[in-house]
């Protein structure tokens, strides 16, 4: 055993192999962090030329570009290659690089478990995107997979629903070795409620993960069966319910909401503090609040699917139990407020996301508490205010949040400080374009443009214009971000330890870069 | 394919950009809900106001407090930081106050729930079916029942058939052949199911959706108060002619409903008949022999007598030329233009055993769909001759020369079966 102090930096004894091998066989959180975020760029860029389809489609009425069997193909695809490639293995590729680093452990508690289930996920996917080749084409059922409708998908149907499983097995083993890494490798001294709100988020995003995959597994293997086993789960016909692959779904699906959003709640609280220079205000009241979150996420499910017929006191419970979300989302908002409450702020690249992150994200809660309400919702349901409603969440949201951390902490995994003028031509591109591609679908959707739909009448087209256009520079400013990355892990101004002035946390007492081994003698909490 | 994607997009921005000045003429720029004809749509509407102004009035407070901060202190003009990291009486304020904005919020959204879910005391109840693509209507008590489908105008210019530009077509996408009518000022209680997958009827101005749910039954109501032309669409997923299944709800007075329930029970024998093919097809309606008397409901509204013509055969090349519009239609969006049909979702048609085989079968086929794949029975949609032209059509054209005619007495022959 060394007696090294955490922070030394001669670790150097035994670092990554040469090679292939270095990312095949690996084991260290830091490079299987790393592929998880390669990973989950790729799978935006996949995702986003997706979506350039859907877009520019949609510029004008009429059929333009694709067939609207291809169309329906690609916002499925969009949504699935969006969801679980690019955001859900975003955050855990932060995870993984930064939970070890912020509770003072020498890597991930189960190492090769770590391994497999990042590279599951390329398998996964490429046989995912193989479907767009097989006869009949890719799954165009919506990400929902409601039947009956999935179960006309042609040769692509087994291979929807395998590549579906693999995602949620990868996604429950990175959550296994989260909760275990957490709950048994913290550093002596550092209590629960001591630990780093992003790794307080990440614990309860764990959780969820652990009790909703497992439902969205049964759900798909269901439809397997109904497909292929002459089972009638969701057949009227043999006594079953189409209905019920619906409320199965959505008991993952909102905690799946979820699952892609704390995090991001996680680095919020993580910037803000640091730019601010002042401690997060109401900590515990943050953690609380997010576990009230978690809970609350598995019994408003129906809310996904008030028009499908239910009882008026479901109806009820739905909608007053969503209502009651507001409240710790709200608190958690008002936090980020009083944290930068008579602080002493800059605005480099994180906190600009950061920031931006809680007005956006903010509207996105608005349109949120509006299609709660029932009678409401039963209008917006399935038109394009829902469609902004859950872009604003996610892209604003969860999608800030990852550019929020990456801008933070990768002068700490690349050991340079990246270009701050560039990252802040980035931050405006992506604010104002996200803007510019997804408020004005809240118009169209109030005005009565159904979600999904290859073509519209000729009412809607001034606003799907801006947006198509919108979307393409939002899309387009992306490269920058890839730019600006590969730009700094090649060099750059050397980043000091702390690197930032306010900075707060374990990950801050090592060298920039992260030394390859770190805290193999834990370090001591106060 | 002629030009590239890209292409295309830059030539359609920069005919954009030329056809800037004519913009406003087309713009609708809707920024909100569509008038409601319903009183509950009115309290749909009020109540959707109300929840967005307290979200204003939030966003406000919020936002306000955010941007003062973010110009008061920043670091060059507040340079040092205050160090307070909780205060309970704000803690407790910012939980409490948005519970008391809750309830408030939850009780009119309760009390429009309450009075949406009553569907009692219909006035006059339509049994409404969503089939891949078009929707069947049926009145019970009037012994009147038909399919709504697109408008051909709409479904010609959709697919870019002769160049036609969908902003000259009336109402385009959400226009159909037979609209749904109704009177005004009853209530009318919709008794919602499906056929094959999920649909939803939604027509904005009515009111809330639902979904249309196979082996399920669904309730919804309204009762318009103004006589008008409603148009929706649907609204749930169904497949790739979701966005080609619009709902037109012709709401007409008591009279007037009175003399639409006679007309349509004069042509209920010969439900069957699709309406002639306006608009690019010119005078098929015209040319087409029609078997037996129609009434036609145009979609304004207004009654048209069809003219009887008796006329026992068709001969080869009408069969043909209707059975190509036929097929366009109804066939080409699965089987493909080509006949080639995106299998195996959509068998292909050239050289398929059932088109090549022998015509009984085909026509069997037609008919009555095959249960468990997509193909859906058009016995109930396309008339005897329609049937007969499209396969003829299809056993002498898309690459197969089968060589037989089929006549329209032999889908009625089998339609007896």
């Amino acid at each position: 055993m060394t007696t090294h102090a955490a922070d030394h930096d001669h670790h150097d004894d035994h670092g990554p192999v040469k090679g292939w091998r270095r990312w095949v066989y690996a084991t260290n959180h830091k490079d299987i962090g790393t592929m998880y975020l390669v990973f989950a760029l790729s799978m935006f860029f996949v995702g986003g030329a997706m979506a350039f389809v859907v877009r520019a489609e949609l510029f004008q009425p009429g059929q333009q570009f694709v067939d609207p069997g291809f169309f329906n193909q690609m916002t499925t695809m969009h949504a699935l290659f969006m969801i679980f490639g690019g955001v859900m293995p975003a955050f855990v590729g932060l995870a993984n690089w930064m939970i070890p680093l912020q509770v003072g452990a020498p890597d991930m508690a189960l190492p090769r478990m770590n391994n497999w289930s990042f590279w599951i996920l390329p398998f996964a996917f490429t046989m995912l995107f193989s479907t767009l080749f097989m006869a009949g084409g890719a799954p165009a059922s919506g990400w929902t997979m409601y039947p009956p409708l999935v179960l006309q998908t042609g040769n692509a149907f087994p291979f929807l629903i395998l590549s579906v499983h693999l995602m949620g097995i990868s996604s429950i083993m990175g959550s296994i070795n989260v909760i275990v890494t957490i709950m048994n490798m913290r550093a002596p001294g550092m209590t629960l409620l001591k630990m780093p709100l992003f790794t307080w988020t990440w614990l309860i995003t764990a959780y969820l993960l652990i009790l909703a995959m497992p439902v969205l597994a049964g759900a798909v293997t269901m439809l397997l069966t109904d497909h292929y086993a002459a089972t009638s789960f969701f057949n009227a016909g043999g006594g079953g319910d189409p209905v019920m692959f619906q409320h199965i779904f959505w008991f993952f699906g909102h905690p799946e909401v979820y699952i892609m959003i704390l995090p991001a709640f996680g680095v919020v609280s993580e910037v803000i503090p640091t730019f601010a220079r002042k401690k997060l205000f109401g900590y515990s009241a943050m953690v609380y609040a997010t576990a009230s979150i978690a809970f609350l996420s598995f019994i408003v499910w129906a809310h996904h699917m008030f028009t499908v017929g239910m009882p008026l006191s479901g109806g009820l419970f739905f909608m007053f139990a969503t209502m009651m979300i507001a409240v710790p989302t709200g608190v958690k908002v008002f936090n980020w407020v009083a944290t930068m409450w008579r602080g002493s702020m800059t605005f480099e690249t994180p906190m600009l996301f950061a920031v931006a992150f809680v007005f956006l994200f903010t509207i996105g809660g608005f349109s949120g508490l509006m299609l709660a309400i029932v009678p409401a919702d039963l209008q917006y349901h399935d038109t394009y205010f829902v469609v902004a409603h859950f872009h604003y969440v996610l892209v604003p949201g969860a999608v800030f949040g990852i550019f929020a951390a990456v801008y933070y902490w990768l002068p700490k995994w690349s050991g340079n400080l990246y270009d701050e003028k560039l990252g802040k031509i980035h931050f405006w591109m992506s604010a104002i374009f996200v803007n510019v591609t997804f408020f004005p679908q809240h118009f169209l959707g109030l005005a009565g443009m159904p979600r999904r739909i290859p073509d519209y009448a000729t009412q809607f087209t001034d606003f799907n214009m801006i947006s198509s256009i919108g979307a393409f520079f939002f899309g387009t400013s992306q490269l920058l971000l890839v730019y600006i990355v590969i730009k700094c892990v090649r060099g750059g101004e050397k980043a000091s330890s702390r690197v930032w002035e306010g900075s707060h946390g374990l990950e801050w007492t090592l060298p920039s870069p992260a030394p390859y081994h770190s805290f193999e003698t834990p370090p001591s909490i106060d | 394919m002629k030009t590239t994607l890209v292409g295309r997009l830059v030539q359609r921005t920069v005919g954009l950009m030329v056809a800037g000045i004519s913009l406003p003429a087309l713009a609708a720029w809707e920024l909100n809900f569509q008038e409601s004809v319903t009183d509950v749509g009115q309290e749909i509407y009020d109540l959707h106001m109300l929840i967005f102004w307290i979200c204003v009035g939030i966003a406000v407070v919020v936002f306000g407090a955010m941007i003062y901060s973010i110009i008061k202190h920043r670091k060059s003009v507040h340079p040092d930081p205050a160090t307070f990291t909780h205060s309970t009486l704000a803690e407790i304020g910012w939980t409490t106050i948005p519970i008391i904005i809750l309830v408030v919020m939850a009780f009119p959204a309760a009390k429009v729930l309450v009075k949406l879910e009553d569907n009692s005391k219909a006035d006059l109840t339509v049994e409404v079916t969503g089939h891949q693509w078009n929707w069947h209507y049926k009145y019970p008590e009037d012994n009147v029942q038909f399919f709504s489908k697109l408008d051909e105008a709409s479904n010609i210019a959709r697919r870019g058939i002769n160049n036609i530009d969908v902003n000259t077509v009336a109402n385009y996408l959400l226009n159909v052949d037979r609209p749904m009518v109704v009177p005004v000022n009853k209530k009318v209680v919709i008794k919602l199911t499906a056929n094959d997958v999920i649909h939803a009827w939604w027509v904005p101005k009515l009111g809330g959706k639902r979904d249309a749910v196979p082996g399920f039954i669904n309730t919804l109501w309204f009762k318009a108060n103004k006589i008008g032309t409603y148009r929706g669409q649907c609204s749930e997923l169904c497949g790739r002619g979701h966005g080609f299944m619009p709902i037109v709800v012709e709401v007409v007075s008591d009279a007037d409903y009175a003399k639409w329930v006679i007309s349509q029970q004069d042509g209920l024998t010969s439900v069957s008949t699709a309406s002639p093919i306006p608009g690019a097809t010119g005078s098929v309606a015209a040319s087409t022999p029609v078997m037996t008397q129609e009434k036609v409901v145009t979609t304004a509204g207004s009654m048209v007598d069809e003219v009887a013509v008796m006329a026992p055969a068709m001969d080869k090349a009408q069969l043909m030329k209707r059975g190509e519009e036929v097929y366009q239609v109804n066939c080409m969006a699965c089987h493909q233009a080509s006949g080639a049909g995106l299998p195996p979702a959509f068998p292909a048609l050239t050289g398929s055993e059932v088109a090549t085989g022998p015509a009984e079968g085909h026509i069997d086929n037609i008919l009555n769909g095959r249960p468990g794949t997509a193909m859906v029975a058009f016995g109930r949609t396309l008339s005897d001759e329609d049937i007969a032209a499209v396969v003829t059509y299809v056993r002498n054209a898309l690459g197969n020369s089968v060589g037989d005619v089929v006549m329209p007495a032999d889908v009625a022959a089998l339609r007896g079966e």
